[in-house]
C-alpha cells in the first residue's frame, strides 16, 4: 500500500509519454479492457480465460486484450488516463472519475444492478436510526458513502449526524471485529463476511433502492465510434458468458463455480452473492432497464450527490456540469460538455439476435 | 587539469544544483501541455494553474462542510502522530540502547531480541496492529514506534559499545560508579549519534505514517492522498507530496540544526 506514492509519480512519468501518443480515436484492431474483482464482472475474467473473447474477437477481426485489476480505482484511473480502451466501473464512478476528468464515456453494456451486494451494518443495534451519532466506516466517495447518504435520507438524518471514518475495503472484516468500530458501510463478498459476526444487523442495503447502483461495461466513445465491431464484440462476449453462468445445467455449475473460486469464494457464496445482485443475463431486459425513465432519476441523485461532495471538480458551478446523455438523445446537464452516455446500441443488437 | 581536480566555482555550483529541478520541471509541463491540449479536462498532468487553485481550495479556504482549513487540519493531524510515534521511540531508545550499550548483562539479555524485532518489516504487522489496537490513533503510532525504534536502539548500543574503552577505564580509576558512566561518560557522546540517526529514520517515519493513514482515517496528509486519488485529483496530490517533502526536509534540518547547538564539539564538521 505504502508503495502506491512512489510507483505514483513512476506511473506518472510513464503515462507524460502517452501524451505524445493519445488514445488514438480511429479505426484499429487491438483493444485493451480492464475489470477488477467484484461478482457482477467475474463474467469478463471467465470469457477471458475460457476463449469466449478470443472467438468474438476473431468474429469481428479484432484482437482483445483482457486484463483482472487488484485495484478496482487502479482500473479507472488507467482507463482514465488512457491506458485502456474500456473499463467496468459503476454509474456513479464512471460519472464522478472519467466524466469528471474530461473523457467522454459510453456505457455499453449495463451489466447489472446491485439488490443487496452493498449494505449498511450496525453492531447490536438493529434500528437504522440509531446510526445517529456513531462514526462510520466506509470508503469515502465510493458507492459506500451514496448508499449511506440514501439511507440517512430515508429516516430523516443527515451526513452531519455521523462522523464518516475512511477505511480501506480489504480492512473492513477485520476492522468490524474491533471495539471501536459500530457501523460500517460496505459491499460484498465483504458484507455477507461481516454479517456472520456476532451483533451484525444489515439494516439497509441497496434492495432498499434497486436500480440505482449499476455496474456497467464502460468505454471511450471515440474508440467505439470509430469501432463498432468493438461494441459488438463487447455485447456477444457478455450475452454468451451471462446466459452460460444463469443456465441450470452442469455446465452453468461449472461456471459459476469457476468464477466464485476466482473471486475467493466458492459456489454457494457466489451464488448467494449472485441473488443480491439482479443480473441482465437477457439483452432484452437490459435494454427495458436502460430505456426506462427510472435511469434518468437515478443519475440525477447520482449527480446531486457527487456535486454536494465536490467530485464534478473544484469549479463546477452546478451539477448540470457535465452532460449525460439518456438512451433517445436526452441530455441531462450541460449538452456542451456531454461526457457520460448511456447507449442502448449493442444491447438491442444482442436482443435482436443481429451480432 | 585532472577532471578530478576541476571544482565548479560558486555560480555554475548553483546551476549546475537547480539543472535538474529545471528539467523535470519542464519536462512535466510538456508533458502536461500536450495532454491538455488533447483533452482540457484532463487531471492527470494538471496545469500550473490548477495547482495554484488547488493549493487556495485546500489551504486558504475553510470546508464546505467542517469549516477547517484541509491542509492545515491535515498536516497538524499527520505531525501529531508522527511527533508522537518520534517521541516514544527515542524515549524507549534512550533507556534500552544505553543499557545494551553500557552493560553486558542487559546485551546479552535484550540484543538478540531487538535485533530480531527490527527484521519484521512494520508494514506486515499492520492488520495484527489495527485488530489488537483498534483503528484509532494508537495503532498508526504504534506502527511508527515498531517501524523505528528497533534501528534506533541498534544505532545507539553500537555508538555506545564503539567508544573507546580507555575512556571508561579513565572514568573508573576516577571512582566513578556505573550508573555515573553511563549518565556522563557515555550518554552525552550518544546524544548526537541519536539525533542523526533520528534524522535518517524520518523517512520511514513517514511512509508507516501514510500507509497508517491510507488504511483508516478522517484527517492526515496520507489520508487525503489517498481519499482524492479516488477521483485521480493529481491537482491535490502533487502538492500534497511537495509539502510531505518540505516537512521532512525542514524536520531533517532542524535536528541537524538541534544536534550543531546542543553538541557543538562533536563530529568533524564542528566548531573546534
Amino acid at each position: 500500500m505504502s508503495l502506491r506514492i512512489p510507483s505514483v509519480l513512476v506511473s506518472l512519468v510513464a503515462l507524460g509519454a502517452l501524451a505524445a501518443t493519445p488514445l488514438a480515436a480511429e479505426p484499429k484492431s487491438r483493444f485493451k479492457v480492464g475489470w477488477s474483482i467484484y461478482v457482477g464482472w467475474m463474467p469478463w475474467g471467465y470469457a477471458a480465460d475460457t476463449g469466449i473473447v478470443d472467438r468474438w474477437a476473431e468474429k469481428y477481426g479484432i484482437a482483445i486484450e483482457v486484463t483482472q485489476f487488484n485495484d478496482y480505482i487502479e482500473s479507472i484511473n488507467q482507463y482514465t488516463a488512457g491506458a485502456y480502451d474500456a473499463v467496468t466501473l459503476t454509474n456513479m464512478d464512471g460519472l464522478s472519475i472519467p466524466a469528471a476528468g474530461g473523457v467522454d464515456t459510453t456505457a455499453v453494456i449495463v451489466g447489472d444492478f446491485s439488490a443487496g451486494n452493498d449494505a449498511v451494518i450496525l453492531k447490536d443495534s438493529t434500528s437504522l436510526a440509531e446510526i445517529a451519532g456513531r462514526n462510520v466506516n466506509l470508503v469515502e466517495f465510493s458507492v459506500s458513502h451514496y448508499l449511506l447518504a440514501r439511507a440517512l435520507d430515508s429516516v430523516g438524518l443527515s451526513e452531519r449526524d455521523v462522523r464518516v471514518i475512511n477505511t480501506a475495503d480489504p480492512d473492513m472484516a477485520a476492522a468490524f471485529q474491533t471495539r471501536d468500530v459500530t457501523a460500517m458501510v460496505t459491499w460484498n463478498p465483504i458484507v455477507s463476511e461481516i454479517a456472520a459476526m456476532p451483533g451484525a444487523n444489515l439494516v439497509f442495503d441497496s434492495s432498499d433502492i434497486p436500480g440505482e447502483i449499476i455496474d456497467l461495461m464502460v468505454a471511450n466513445t471515440a474508440v467505439l465510434a470509430d469501432n463498432p465491431d468493438f461494441g459488438k464484440a463487447l455485447a456477444g462476449i457478455w450475452y454468451e458468458t451471462a446466459a452460460l453462468m444463469v443456465a441450470d445445467t452442469p455446465e452453468g455449475a461449472a461456471a459459476r463455480a469457476a468464477m466464485g473460486a476466482a473471486s475467493g469464494t466458492d459456489q454457494a457464496g457466489y451464488e448467494a452473492q449472485l441473488a443480491a445482485t439482479r443480473l441482465f443475463a437477457d439483452p432484452a431486459e437490459a435494454v427495458a432497464f436502460t430505456l426506462s425513465p427510472d435511469l434518468g432519476t437515478t443519475m440525477d441523485h447520482i449527480r446531486t450527490f457527487l456535486f454536494d461532495k465536490g467530485l464534478l471538480g473544484a469549479g463546477a458551478p452546478s451539477a448540470d456540469v457535465i452532460g449525460i446523455e439518456l438512451p433517445g438523445g436526452a441530455v441531462m446537464g450541460d449538452p456542451a460538455n456531454v461526457k457520460f452516455r448511456f447507449d442502448a446500441t449493442y444491447m438491442q443488437l444482442a436482443a435482436d439476435g443481429a451480432l | 587539469m585532472r577532471l578530478i581536480n576541476r571544482h565548479p566555482g560558486r555560480a555554475a555550483r548553483l546551476f549546475l544544483g537547480s539543472l535538474p529541478f529545471l528539467i523535470l520541471v519542464v519536462a512535466y509541463l510538456v508533458a502536461s501541455a500536450a495532454r491538455l491540449a488533447d483533452n482540457p479536462g484532463d487531471k492527470l498532468l494538471p496545469a500550473l494553474s490548477s495547482f495554484a487553485q488547488a493549493i487556495e481550495t485546500m489551504a486558504l479556504t475553510p470546508d464546505r462542510r467542517t469549516g477547517a482549513y484541509l491542509l492545515w487540519s491535515d498536516t497538524w493531524a499527520s505531525l501529531t502522530r508522527l511527533w508522537a510515534g518520534l517521541g516514544i521511540a527515542t524515549a524507549i531508545t534512550l533507556v534500552m540502547g544505553l543499557a545494551i550499550g553500557v552493560l553486558p548483562v542487559m546485551r546479552a539479555l535484550l540484543a538478540p531480541v531487538v535485533a530480531f524485532a527490527s527484521m519484521v518489516p512494520p508494514l506486515a504487522l499492520l492488520p495484527i496492529l489495527f485488530i489488537a489496537l483498534g483503528l484509532g490513533e494508537t495503532s498508526k503510532i504504534a506502527l511508527i514506534v515498531i517501524g523505528v525504534t528497533p534501528f534506533l536502539i541498534r544505532d545507539l548500543s553500537l555508538a555506545a559499545a564503539a567508544l573507546p574503552r580507555e575512556m571508561i577505564v579513565k572514568a573508573e580509576t576516577l571512582s566513578a560508579s556505573t550508573w555515573l558512566i553511563a549518565l556522563r561518560v557515555v550518554l552525552p557522546q550518544v546524544m548526537p549519534r541519536l539525533l542523526d540517526s533520528l534524522r535518517l529514520q524520518l523517512g520511514p517515519a513517514f511512509l508507516f505514517l501514510i500507509a497508517a493513514e491510507a488504511i483508516s482515517a478522517d484527517s492526515g496528509l496520507g489520508y487525503r492522498i489517498f481519499l482524492v486519488r479516488r477521483y485521480l485529483s493529481m491537482d491535490i496530490i502533487f502538492p500534497y507530496v511537495a509539502w510531505i517533502t518540505l516537512l521532512a526536509v525542514a524536520m531533517d534540518l532542524g535536528l541537524g540544526g538541534l544536534r550543531r547547538l546542543m553538541f557543538p564539539w562533536w563530529g568533524l564538521e564542528g566548531r573546534r
